[in-house]
């Protein structure tokens, strides 16, 4: 999922301080999993600004909503209508879900109200770890399950480097060694064979640094 | 015991302070209460495991952004004490009156006041 983190109340105290009526509006999906922008948040933080604003002697209407996924055309479609009465939002869904948002409502502001930082996991209640950097052309096949892309912060392909010590990486004793991950379980899988194959030069152009990507497909469009 | 509180305090019984959310206790600041606390049972003594844990955090959580938001952080609190112990409920009580007269009241109270004078 997409993990993302809360922006800190100060920030959208200063970026929603020059309107008057305001929507929050929250996401049910990956925000509302790592807790930055489900149902629960939006209430928390429209109450946090109301009380704010009033406690400025500022009579402002901050209002909730939490709809099903701010990334997809139909659940927009729900707050057509409700939304003109508005003349700013803060969505705390994801980038994908503030710029879909402000695609759709071309006349409305719309603003961040949560950090959108990686795709990846809860690991435990209140720890996300980042699993997967989207590169578009995935080797987890040929490394057990286990993402050198993303979990290697030199991204090297054919074996750890010499900054792994003792199965830890050398920018932070905490991080493991994704290599050492990696052979680790190739032996439990048996498949020492697979770690040994000296891996070809990985194809980066369907990564992010081609620009913006896109995928068609003919069969379902 | 019959013992005496402050007539101030309204009492909202929850079945654990494990349900009592952030919330919860920031609508009470804003529809203008001064003070709000958690009861709840003593820790490692939950009958729900870790109730009183989470509502410590949340507790913790709400007087943080209260202090963002510029509502003194010692309005909220949270104390931990058994059933059985009406002294200490009794002393809590006067605890937490005795903290809020000093901060006086809520300032959201004071700002719809004074809006609607």
């Amino acid at each position: 999922m997409i993990i993302a983190d809360k922006k800190p109340i100060e920030e959208i105290i200063e970026t929603i301080a020059p309107f008057e009526q305001i929507l929050i509006l929250g996401c049910n999906e990956c925000v509302t999993v790592c807790e930055a922008g489900g149902k629960k948040e939006v209430e928390i933080l429209a109450s946090a600004l109301r009380i704010y604003f009033l406690n400025q002697g500022r009579e402002i209407t901050i209002d909730e909503k939490t709809i099903e996924r701010q990334c997809d055309h139909e659940y927009l479609e729900e707050l057509r209508g409700r939304v003109d009465r508005y003349q700013a939002v803060v969505s705390l869904a994801c980038g994908v879900g503030v710029q879909f948002m402000a695609d759709k409502y071309k006349t409305l502001e719309v603003f961040p109200g949560v950090n959108t930082c990686f795709l990846g996991a809860t690991e435990t209640r209140g720890v996300w770890v980042e699993l997967c950097q989207a590169c578009g052309s995935c080797i987890l096949a040929q490394t057990g399950g286990i993402c050198p892309v993303t979990r290697c912060a030199k991204r090297v392909m054919n074996g750890p480097c010499g900054g792994s010590t003792k199965g830890k990486c050398e920018i932070d004793k905490e991080i493991d060694c994704a290599w050492q991950l990696i052979l680790d379980r190739m032996k439990r899988l048996g498949r020492l064979d697979k770690y040994e194959a000296v891996a070809p030069i990985k194809d980066w152009s369907s990564d992010r640094a081609g620009g913006p990507r896109k995928i068609i497909r003919e069969d379902v469009r | 015991m019959r013992l005496a509180y402050s007539p101030s305090i309204k009492i909202i019984p929850v079945p654990c302070t494990g349900k009592v959310d952030a919330i919860h206790m920031l609508r009470a600041f804003e529809k203008g209460a001064d003070g709000v606390y958690a009861l709840g049972c003593i820790e490692g003594e939950c009958h729900y495991n870790h109730g009183n844990l989470r509502a410590k955090k949340r507790t913790e959580q709400v007087a943080a952004l209260l202090d963002k938001v510029g509502i003194e952080r010692d309005r909220v609190a949270m104390f931990n004490l058994s059933s059985s112990q009406a002294q200490r409920f009794v002393e809590i009580a006067e605890e937490m009156t005795a903290r809020i007269l000093d901060l006086g009241p809520n300032p959201i109270k004071t700002a719809k006041k004074k809006r609607v004078a």
